[in-house]
Order: C-alpha cells, then sequence, then structure tokens
C-alpha cells in the first residue's frame, strides 16, 4: 500500500505527539506523583507507537513500545519517578524525534537505540538505568524500598499470570524476606545457599533486589524471593534457616487476584505510599514547582482550553494565496472608492462604503488566520534548558511567560535560533555556579525568564536573567583591544551603549571557549536576523543582578506601515519603523563636512543622502529652496534623506520584487498603490553605513 | 525542460510568434503566461537598462527586461502595437516587452535547426534554433538563458 499521501501527516502529528511527551514530562518531573500526567504521556506514546507501526517504521514503533514499557511501569507504581529515570526517557524521546526529523528528510528512520532501549528494558525491571550501578545507589534502592514499610515486590503481567496459573494447579505462592545477619562476611554465598534450598522446595520467579544485584552483594541485609511452592511455609522458613547466618525468615503467602486489583485500582494508596517515598527520590529539578496541587489546578486548567480549541490544518501556501487574491481586492477596492468619489452617487457611495468595511474585518481575520502563538517556539526550550543546566552543572529555573502571545508566521519561521542563542548566552555567561551564587548571598538556583507580550504594533521578547550581569570595564578592555570602538570613544560611551557592544561582530568575553556558546560569532548574527526581520534588539544590565535582552519585533511582516515620498516624479515608500521625524530646512543650513554634506539636527551632525543621486531619478522638477528631509536610524546611526514631496503614512501590502531582481540595491520590496502602480521599498539600513 | 521534451518526442510545438525591429521570434506556449497591453512600469534604480523596472500583474509585481536592450538593438520609442510578454522559466516569471506579438504557430519539431553559423547581432547562446516556415525565418529563444540571473548580476549596474 502507498503510504506516502499519509506521510505528511504522520510526520505533523508524531512531531505533535513528542512535543507533547516532552512537555508532559517536564511537568511529570514537577510533580512526580501525578499520575494524570503519566497518562497523558502514555496516551502520545501509545498513538505514535499506532500510527509508525502501521506506516511500517518498525524502529520508531519498537523504540516507542519499550518506552510506552516504562510508563506503563510508573503509571501502575511500579517504578518510581527519579531524575535517572527521566533522563533515560527524554534520551529516548529524543530518539524518536531524530527518527521523525530523518523521516521528514526522506530518510528510513532508522537509528542506533540499542542503548537507550537496554536502559529502558533494565528501567522496566526494577533495575537502576545506569550501565555499571554504584554500590551506594543500590543501597539508597533498598533504602526506599524499605522506606514503604517493607520490601515489596511488584509483578507485571507475565508474572502475574504464571502465579495465577500456578495457583489454579494447586500450588502456593509465597514471597520470602530473607534477612542475613550483619555480620555476615559473604553474603553473596548465603544468598547462593538460599537460592539452593528454595529451588528444591519450588520455583523461584523473581527476587528483589534482582538476582544481579544480589550476586554482586548490592543489597543490605535483606532480600525477598517470590516462590512457587507445593510446600509450607513452616517447612520453607525452617528449611532457608538451616543456612548458617541466616537471622530471620518470613515467609508470606501472595494471592494473585489481590495483586492485580491492586495494580489496577489501589491509587489512593499508591499515592499515599510515593508521597512518602518522594523524598528520597532526589528530583533535583530543574524547575521545582511550588505546591504540587497548584501545579495540578493548572494543569487542569490548561487541559480544559486545549480542548475546547477545534482547529483544523490549512497547508501555509493556500494561506498565502489567500492573502495574495485579498490584496488584490484591497488594491481593487481602493480604485473603487476613488471612482465612487468621483461619479459621487449616494447609492454607489453607500455601497461602496460598505464594502471597505467589510473588506476591512476580512482583513484582520485573514491576518490573524497567519498569526501563531510564540509557544510553538518557547515549547522546546524548558527540555533544551533542563538539558543544558544538567550539562552546567548549573540549578536553574526557567520561567515563561505570555507564551500565548502571537505572531506571524514568517517571523516564528525565523526568532527560533536567536532565541536559543540568546538563552544559551543567559545560561552559560549570565548565571553562576551554584556555589558562587551562594557566596554573593543569592539563593543557588538561578532565574531565566522568558517572556513575550504585545505593545502597539510591536511584539516583545525578553530574557532575562539574575545572574552575573555585565561588566562594563571588562566589555570596553576587550572593545578597545578588539578594535571595535576607540579608547577615546569609549570614555563618552553610556552604560547602554556599552552593553550593546557584544553585539558587534567579533565579540566574546567568555574567558572559556565553550560549546554552549562563547565563540564570538553568535551576538551579531543575532542581531542581523532580529534586524532583518525589521526587528531590533538591545540590552541591559546590571553587575551582579542580571542582564536583559530585549527583542523588538514587528507583528507581522505582510502588512507594514510606511511613509509614501516623492522623488522627482517616482513614488517611494519607507518603513515606518525606521522613520525619526520628518523636517523641511532650508538648503543654507546645509554643512560640508569634508566631502559629506551634513546637517545640524537637535545638536546631533546628521549626513544627508540624496535619494535623488543614490538612485538616478531622472530629473524633471525645478529645485527649490528647502530640503525636505526624512529622519531615519538604524541601530544608533541616523541619517536624513533628502525627498521631494512628502505624501503620506499608508498601511501597505508587501510584496517581493520577484525572483529575478531579488537584490536590487537599498530596495527591501515593493508594494502596489491604490491607482495600481508599483512603489519600491527604500531600504534604510542598506543606506546607512 | 518543456521544450526540450517537445523537441525530442519530434512531435508539433505550438509558439508564439513576436517581433523585434525586422525580426521574427518564436518562444513555446509551454513558457507563455500572457500577452499584456504596455502599461505603467515602476523604474527600479541601480539595475542594468535592460530591466525597464517592475509592473503590476494583477496583484503580482513582475519585472519588466525590454528584449531589444537586452539583445543590444537600438532602443525605439513604445508604440501601440508594442506588448509585453508574460514568461516564466522555472520560478522565474518576467515580462519582455517586444514590437509586436502577432501569432501563435504550430511547428514540426524535428524542422527546428540549429542556428546557421553567421549569426545575426544577437549573442547566438540565447537561440535555441530556427525554423524555417513557408518564406518566413523564426528564431527560438532559449527563455532561461535570456533570463540567465548571473548574467543579470554581471553585467555592469551603474554603482555610485
Amino acid at each position: 500500500m502507498d503510504m506516502s499521501q499519509y506521510l505528511e501527516v504522520f510526520i505533523d502529528e508524531s512531531k505533535e505527539h513528542l512535543q507533547t511527551c516532552n512537555e508532559q514530562l517536564l511537568e511529570l518531573e514537577k510533580n512526580p506523583q501525578d499520575l494524570a500526567i503519566v497518562n497523558e504521556i502514555f496516551r502520545s506514546a501509545h498513538t505514535l507507537k499506532g500510527m509508525s507501526a502501521t506506516m511500517g517504521y518498525e524502529d520508531l514503533a519498537n523504540l516507542t513500545h519499550k518506552m510506552e514499557n516504562v510508563l506503563d511501569g510508573i503509571r501502575n507504581e511500579k517504578i518510581n519517578v527519579t531524575t535517572e529515570i527521566l533522563d533515560v526517557v527524554f534520551q529516548a524521546v529524543d530518539d524518536l524525534e531524530a527518527m521523525v526529523v530523518s523521516i521528514s528528510n526522506g530518510g528510513d528512520g532508522k537509528r542506533n537505540v540499542s542503548e537507550v532501549v537496554n536502559m529502558l528494558m533494565q528501567i522496566e525491571k526494577g533495575e537502576s538505568p545506569t550501565a555499571s550501578p554504584a554500590k551506594d545507589e543500590a543501597a539508597a534502592y533498598a533504602a526506599i524500598e524499605r522506606e514503604s514499610g517493607r520490601i515489596k515486590n511488584t509483578y507485571d503481567e507475565f508474572e502475574l499470570t504464571v502465579l495465577q496459573q500456578s495457583r489454579e494447579q494447586g500450588f502456593e505462592s509465597y514471597e520470602v524476606t530473607v534477612q542475613i545477619r550483619e555480620d555476615c562476611l559473604l553474603k553473596a554465598v548465603r544468598v547462593f545457599m538460599v537460592f539452593e534450598v528454595l529451588e528444591k522446595a519450588g520455583e523461584v520467579i523473581k527476587t528483589s533486589p534482582p538476582v544481579e544485584k544480589l550476586e554482586e552483594e548490592q543489597f543490605d541485609r535483606e532480600f525477598m524471593v517470590t516462590l512457587i511452592t507445593r510446600e509450607s511455609p513452616e517447612d520453607i522458613q525452617l528449611k532457608v534457616m538451616k543456612v548458617s547466618e541466616v537471622e530471620s525468615v518470613d515467609c508470606r503467602m501472595i494471592n494473585p487476584d489481590l495483586q492485580e486489583s491492586k495494580a489496577e485500582a489501589g491509587r489512593a494508596e499508591a499515592a499515599a505510599e510515593t508521597q512518602t517515598a518522594s523524598p528520597q527520590t532526589e528530583i533535583s529539578s530543574v524547575t521545582k514547582a511550588a505546591a504540587p496541587q497548584t501545579a495540578k489546578k493548572e494543569n487542569q486548567s490548561a487541559k480544559l482550553t486545549s480542548s475546547s480549541n477545534k482547529t483544523i490544518r490549512v497547508n501555509i501556501e493556500r494561506l498565502d494565496s489567500l492573502m495574495n487574491l485579498f490584496e488584490e481586492l484591497v488594491i481593487d477596492r481602493g480604485r473603487l472608492e476613488q471612482i465612487s468619489r468621483e461619479v459621487n452617487n449616494q447609492e454607489l457611495n453607500e455601497t461602496v462604503e460598505r464594502m471597505s468595511r467589510i473588506s476591512g474585518d476580512l482583513q484582520s481575520i485573514i491576518l490573524n488566520m497567519r498569526m501563531v502563538p510564540v509557544d510553538t517556539v518557547f515549547n522546546r526550550f524548558p527540555k533544551m534548558v533542563r538539558q543544558l543546566a544538567r550539562d552546567l552543572k548549573k540549578n536553574i529555573h526557567l520561567e515563561i511567560i505570555g507564551a500565548e502571545t502571537e505572531l506571524d508566521r514568517t517571523v516564528i519561521d525565523e526568532i527560533g535560533d536567536p532565541l536559543v542563542h540568546l538563552l544559551r548566552n543567559a545560561l552559560d555567561h549570565g548565571i553562576e555556579m551554584p556555589l558562587v551564587r551562594k557566596d554573593k548571598g543569592k539563593s543557588e538556583e538561578g532565574k531565566v525568564t522568558l517572556k513575550a507580550y504585545h505593545s502597539g504594533n510591536y511584539v516583545f521578547i525578553e530574557i532575562e536573567d539574575d545572574g552575573a550581569g555585565m561588566n562594563r570595564e571588562k566589555i570596553l578592555r576587550k572593545a578597545v583591544e578588539k578594535g571595535i570602538v576607540s579608547e577615546q570613544a569609549s570614555e563618552a560611551m553610556t552604560d547602554k551603549q556599552v552593553y550593546n557592544l557584544i553585539f558587534a561582530s567579533g565579540f566574546s568575553t567568555a574567558d572559556q571557549i565553550s560549546d554552549i556558546s562563547g565563540r564570538g560569532v553568535g551576538l551579531d548574527v543575532v542581531r542581523n536576523t532580529i534586524e532583518s526581520l525589521g526587528g531590533a534588539v538591545s540590552i541591559d544590565s546590571r553587575e551582579g543582578k542580571g542582564s536583559i535582552f530585549s527583542i523588538q519585533l514587528p507583528l507581522t511582516l505582510s502588512i507594514i506601515s510606511v511613509m509614501l515620498i516623492e522623488i522627482q516624479k517616482e513614488k517611494y515608500a519607507i518603513p515606518l519603523s525606521s522613520i525619526i521625524e520628518t523636517a523641511i530646512i532650508r538648503k543654507s543650513d546645509v554643512l560640508n563636512a569634508h566631502s559629506q554634506k551634513v546637517i545640524d539636527f537637535r545638536g546631533r551632525v546628521v549626513p544627508l543622502v540624496f535619494l535623488k543621486e543614490v538612485f538616478d531619478v531622472p530629473e524633471v522638477l525645478e529645485d527649490d529652496e528647502f530640503y525636505s528631509l526624512v529622519i531615519v536610524r538604524k541601530g544608533d546611526k541616523m541619517a536624513g534623506l533628502v525627498v521631494d514631496r512628502f505624501i503620506g503614512q499608508q498601511e501597505i501590502v508587501l510584496k517581493a520584487l520577484g525572483s529575478y531582481l531579488h537584490s536590487a540595491f537599498a530596495i527591501s520590496g515593493a508594494t502596489i498603490l491604490g491607482d495600481g502602480q508599483v512603489a519600491l521599498i527604500i531600504d534604510c539600513n542598506a543606506l546607512i553605513k | 525542460m518543456a521544450d526540450s521534451a517537445a523537441l525530442s518526442t519530434a512531435s508539433e510545438l505550438k509558439v508564439i510568434i513576436f517581433q523585434l525591429i525586422d525580426k521574427e521570434y518564436a518562444l513555446p506556449v509551454s513558457e507563455v503566461r500572457s500577452i499584456e497591453k504596455l502599461q505603467h512600469i515602476t523604474r527600479v534604480p541601480k539595475t542594468p537598462g535592460f530591466v525597464k523596472g517592475v509592473l503590476n500583474l494583477r496583484g503580482v509585481v513582475t519585472p519588466i527586461i525590454d528584449l531589444r536592450l537586452r539583445f543590444g538593438l537600438e532602443q525605439q520609442t513604445y508604440s501601440e502595437s508594442t506588448r509585453i510578454i508574460i514568461a516564466a522559466a522555472q520560478d522565474i516569471e518576467v515580462g519582455l516587452i517586444v514590437d509586436a506579438a502577432n501569432d501563435v504557430l504550430d511547428i514540426q519539431a524535428d524542422s527546428i535547426e540549429p542556428q546557421p553559423e553567421v549569426a545575426g547581432s544577437i549573442d547566438e547562446e540565447y537561440i535555441e534554433g530556427v525554423v524555417k516556415i513557408d518564406k518566413r525565418l523564426l528564431i527560438l529563444l532559449n527563455l532561461e538563458k535570456v533570463l540567465n540571473p548571473e548574467e543579470l548580476n554581471g553585467l555592469p549596474g551603474r554603482e555610485g
């Protein structure tokens, strides 16, 4: 059967399910006792398994299956949630993601996952997932087990079936708890002898801790064996006691039916149990939840809103062509309005006005359809921060605010990498090591806040850390060293100007280059990416208190506000985002700084750019004694663009020049005016050097 | 490309015939989107002289090339018969200004001959071949070569 037509849906949905897994795993780490979260992950994993098996991706299905088993164990209270176990599950999800990416890139989705699979299987069997478990870990294991009263054996489906069947055939099952004397020297030998006795009496189906651990003496003094036998418990007890250095033997009958029902329904009891056990299971979390109960409530409300959102999948190309068609409508609307003014017919006027209103509403809906919550970018950060914090051995809490803030899809697609870079930067250079923080009197846990919010026609994204902040002297020394600023200039700079020097290319203040950030190639790339989106990035910092990176982004890239101007008889548009103000000056006010014409503008020397010359506009108008200026900026630099006439401010639809002319000088695009003519949009960044 | 596929099957090829000065040129219809009358063209600064600018083609900003200038022929003021042929090669869509577009013809693919040794004023790389029908000689253009973007960038723009 040809599956290719479903492939796209499969990849999309797989990604969604994996994302859910990631998010919920992070939640689970915060609330290890919340089984609802485990169920959520389990459902996603299960769906994923089914889908990938149907699509014929056996490796994917296989790994998901293994992961599902572990989740099932957690769900049924057989496995306690620990950071180690979550690490393995996270790794499995990582591998799954890599497989899906490989499939979406046309690969076969195959990947060597034997290590993860092994670890998952170990967890499933109730062992510690690490390849070579340390002795103290095993001790801790035993300690946890005893904490809940006594050593407990839990059984999986297969074992339960065995217990049931043997019972039907007249065998009895016992949990034999053996305690060895404290002064025993060769515990493994005693264990071996106990096993020999028991195996003569019946069949051992399970031990706790597992046999391997017992053989390596990785247990305290007590271990438990599940035995199927026809002999009476008293006999077994006596026989085992014959082994020397055994202190006590306890024999309890087990009822497999009870076991099963307990596994399924005994949630209340189990929850209480894990609660007592949870202080032992070290969750050295990236994000420590405040009160688990409130977190739980938040969870539920989040779930409610997500289920009430009904959505359909629409190809982005269709949205684009809808947008294109609508833009044509807007242009025709402009013409119609002009005609109706000329004709001045009452009925025509009313109809046209009505149409304008409706198409206005339509415009906002279509623009909204292209808006995506920033969450689609933010959602991968918690996991990234968790991993990075562990790699860096730092204790970091990431707080995300305003993930529901919406941005145009095109912006969203571009903003991911710069944000990753800034976050890594904050984690690596911003937040100090826990000990350093303690010395400074801060809490050991560093805090990074990622915040998005609307303001006017812009969306702001801020990355704030409460780390070391920036050192003015250190930055200046480096900047002077690298020839980014001169020593004299540096003295006159404000703190903020100094901090923003780190965006200059070839700047890196980290004393050590780490593989996380700090090669000095990043921050200027970040700034360029953001500026190419029509945005801006700035930084503020207080030494010892932390830094804040602020990114300003336009709401949408497809409709922008511009100032229309005329140069001779040609119309051009200048984006409002780069305009500071307009001015009209006398020609006599123009000064000459060497070969450059400049003006004194509010105390600053601003160079003039004669667009007529830059764009080789054919001259048809006569000069008058005034210059019309549009003062534009690029970062901190300014320039005055000399034009001939201001037409006015307008919202325009941004169009590309077509692939044939993609690289025209100082032109960032084009737009279609109400009269059907094309006006070019001036790229101010290219005009300011 | 569509035209080379047609060539190999030795079937009929439908072409649009247009004029530059006294010569007749042909483009396969598969590469032609539409033929427009001359309308307002917005000049784009700092582009080679043969790029006349861009125009609004039903909401799509389309670059316009003056084929006469592209081929190094003398410039001529546009007249009533001047047409813009909207053509597309791969993902590039452009308008070509020609003196007149007057015919659609079916030509036999196997009647296309390589360009004769003595070429006209046009650099021969733009020419796919020539076709002789009755007493007319049609020059079949290679649109991709005409639109070669490398040449667009390589041509001396007026730097300033």
